[in-house]
């Protein structure tokens, strides 16, 4: 990214940089849209529908979402599942081992506010955006293979919203503390 | 070999071990042995030699003064299913490890350590299995208070 | 050699191959691992807690949640202890149909246990092939309750519904080709020189350790352990059923898996001849309260899951909810044996082994 920077830089403090700077936007947003490499967040039920997602019979290769396990080649976290106050430390670990720019989807009701488990229960935390900045929230019990194809597109549209220009660059806010402090 | 009725695991049991007899009774259709915490080693014992090979489960469960620690065992020899229950009071919340008879507690008496803060003598390993190591309290306990619980409205 | 050789690695807890969120701290000389320690509870949800503040048929969701990848186990066991508790008799139809769907289930669990197998030993195919499969129950089961993955359909006193329309011959036409493809899958991975290689004679479990460690399922009967609730503790409508079960002899992960290919063809068959003894009737029982109160005392039941006993034990104090749930679940039990069958093989070797005892995190944490 570093030499893109640099160009993206000297572009914008030239005089007309900017207008050239959106067309080249409109091809960088084109090629990351289409090829969302999915980091499998995958800790429970969810994870099998991620798991049927990406095979034959829906076959997300064909959106150029592939699922690498190594968050250094990816660019979205699927967070697919419950995740514990045992388990949101490494999630978090994952997260800030993702180059920039990144994207969080929180796939099915627990990833979104704890769903079943959001009541009663002493170890599960309330929805992954209580520590990541989830970019689209994907709702369901789990969500079938078709909704996450929704919101992986739903995604491709927000990604077009991106700029390369260091002025106009999406800031993430920076991450939240984990819930009942670090510690844990 | 076919399979043992409960009337018939009872005879077996009563002509094996005479002391152990009284305390059997059936229970939803279950045979149960309920024995004095002191002597639940003993009776396990005696209950491995009778041919029950398999501990299967064990659990307890919180009734306020006391914790009810609850042995399921399979012998495959009578095709036949049992209940081992003993009581031991929450102050002293102790009792002798059963992983040397059937190493399958091993886990599952981590897990009532980790759960319900019941210590097993003798066992190898005894630290918390589901939880994070430095979690507070025991929560399967039914006063076990968690400021990060949220009731949950009573709908019913 | 000396502890000081010894390289400590921490696999997981998201992992590719943990098939879940297990971590394995692993101690290895070299490439061989000497010391192998799961560490479990990434997945504790507190579904034993949770439970203790629900009515009992709110707590039928709940179970749906602990072996997502074969739901309607957990669903029956539970259904079984409640129905045990509360002395409730289940119709006939409902129990056959029950004996269908977890048929059904436990050929989609096996499809992703086998296919997670060829996974780890580098033959990618066959996990597609028996996706293919797995693909197709999972369509039965959403015409039958709505839900691709948490069915909710196995409820005390019965069943959710009947079967649709159309459901019986649709379901007989999966039964009657899937055996064919459990021969073809067969010879992808089984006959595979690559996967014989990786897990012939890997992660030997000898039955004495099985049954001492408590192992049930193919996990034991692949060490020739003839143990299988179906049969020897038969419950519902099995012993109108005329099955085999299948046994491995060396213990190895090779025979765990081939097991597991035999178990399918053996469901197919229980699910061809419960079709043909199925009745016409009511399959939910008459006269149930909404909110069940059974009277105090406890009951467990338990049944031959795809990975082995899974027993539900509920304690009731005569209130509307239970005072306590505890599930004896098949896959904590298998996979304490992880140490004792890791040890001695590679790191590469560990992952098949881990494989080969199919855990299911929501099952083993709860």
């Amino acid at each position: 990214m570093a030499g893109v920077d640099e160009f993206a830089r000297a572009l914008e403090d030239t005089p007309g940089g900017g207008v050239v700077l959106t067309s080249i936007d409109a091809i960088s947003n084109w090629a990351r849209g289409h090829s969302l490499w999915i980091m499998p967040m995958g800790t429970a039920c969810c994870a099998m529908e991620l798991i049927a997602a990406s095979f034959s019979r829906f076959d997300f290769d064909r959106h150029g979402s592939i699922p690498r396990p190594d968050p250094r080649h990816t660019d979205v976290m699927v967070v697919a599942g419950t995740i514990t106050k045992k388990m949101a430390p490494s999630v978090k670990l994952l997260w800030e081992q993702m180059p920039e720019p990144k994207w969080c989807v929180a796939m099915g009701n627990c990833a979104v506010s704890g769903g079943i488990f959001h009541h009663d229960t002493y170890s599960v935390i309330r929805g992954v955006d209580e520590f990541l900045p989830v970019d689209v929230y994907i709702a369901g019990c789990p969500p079938r293979p078709e909704s996450l194809q929704d919101g992986l597109l739903r995604l491709r549209e927000k990604v077009r919203s991106e700029s390369i220009s260091p002025s106009r660059r999406r800031t993430v806010e920076g991450l939240l503390p984990l819930p009942g402090g670090e510690k844990r | 070999m076919t399979r043992m009725t409960i009337d018939e695991l009872r005879e077996h049991l009563c002509a094996a071990y005479p002391d152990l007899c009284p305390l059997f009774s059936v229970e939803f259709g279950d045979g149960v042995l309920l024995v004095d915490s002191a002597r639940l080693r003993e009776a396990l014992e005696d209950l491995k030699e009778l041919g029950f090979d398999r501990l299967g489960m064990v659990t307890a469960v919180d009734f306020g003064d006391e914790f009810e620690l609850v042995y399921r065992l399979t012998s495959r020899s009578m095709r036949v299913g049992m209940f081992v229950k003993a009581r031991v009071p929450r102050s002293i919340a102790s009792v002798r490890s059963t992983v040397d008879l059937w190493p399958s507690a091993d886990w599952q008496e981590r897990e009532i350590f980790d759960l319900f803060g019941i210590v097993f003598e003798a066992h190898p390993d005894l630290r918390r299995i589901l939880l994070t190591d430095d979690w507070v309290g025991h929560p399967l306990r039914k006063d076990y208070i968690d400021d990060s619980i949220i009731r949950r409205p009573d709908y019913l | 050699m000396s502890a000081e050789c010894r390289t400590v690695v921490n696999v997981g807890p998201s992992h590719p191959s943990t098939h879940g969120v297990c971590r394995v701290l692993v101690e290895l000389d070299g490439e061989i691992v000497r010391r192998a320690e799961p560490i479990i509870g990434y997945l504790h949800r507190g579904i034993e807690k949770m439970a203790e503040n629900r009515s009992y048929l709110q707590v039928v969701p709940l179970t749906d949640r602990l072996d997502y990848v074969g739901s309607m186990y957990a669903n029956w066991a539970y259904c079984r202890a409640v129905e045990r508790l509360a002395g409730i008799r289940v119709p006939e139809r409902a129990e056959y149909i029950r004996v269908i769907v977890c048929e059904l289930q436990r050929i989609a669990s096996h499809m992703m246990s086998i296919g997670s197998t060829g996974a780890d030993t580098g033959a990618f195919t066959a996990f597609m092939y028996a996706f293919n499969q797995r693909e197709q129950v999972v369509d039965l089961f959403e015409a039958l309750s709505g839900s691709r993955l948490t069915y909710n359909y196995v409820r005390p006193g019965g069943v959710g519904a009947d079967l649709p329309e159309g459901w019986v011959e649709r379901c007989r036409e999966f039964v009657a080709q899937h055996p064919a493809a459990m021969m073809e899958i067969d010879d992808l991975l089984f006959g595979n020189v690559i996967c014989r290689a990786r897990t012939k004679g890997i992660g030997v479990l000898t039955p004495h350790d099985a049954i001492g460690w408590g192992a049930s399922g193919p996990v034991a009967r692949g060490s020739g352990v003839d143990w299988d609730l179906r049969r020897d503790d038969p419950y519902s409508v099995y012993p109108r059923l005329d099955f085999t079960v299948p046994l491995g002899e060396r213990g190895d992960c090779y025979d765990r898996g081939r097991v597991r290919l035999w178990e399918c063809v053996e469901s197919c068959r229980i699910v061809t001849q419960a079709l043909d003894q199925l009745e016409p009737g009511p399959v939910q029982a008459e006269g149930l309260p909404r909110l069940l109160a059974p009277r105090p005392g406890d009951a467990y039941d338990h049944i031959e899951s795809a990975r082995g006993s899974l027993g539900v034990y509920l304690v009731s104090d005569g209130s509307v909810r239970p005072y306590r749930m505890h599930v004896r679940s098949p896959a904590f039990a298998n996979l304490a044996l992880l140490p004792m069958l890791a040890e001695g093989h590679t790191l590469s070797d560990l992952v098949v082994v881990l494989g080969s005892l199919d855990p299911v995190f929501g099952e083993v944490d709860r």
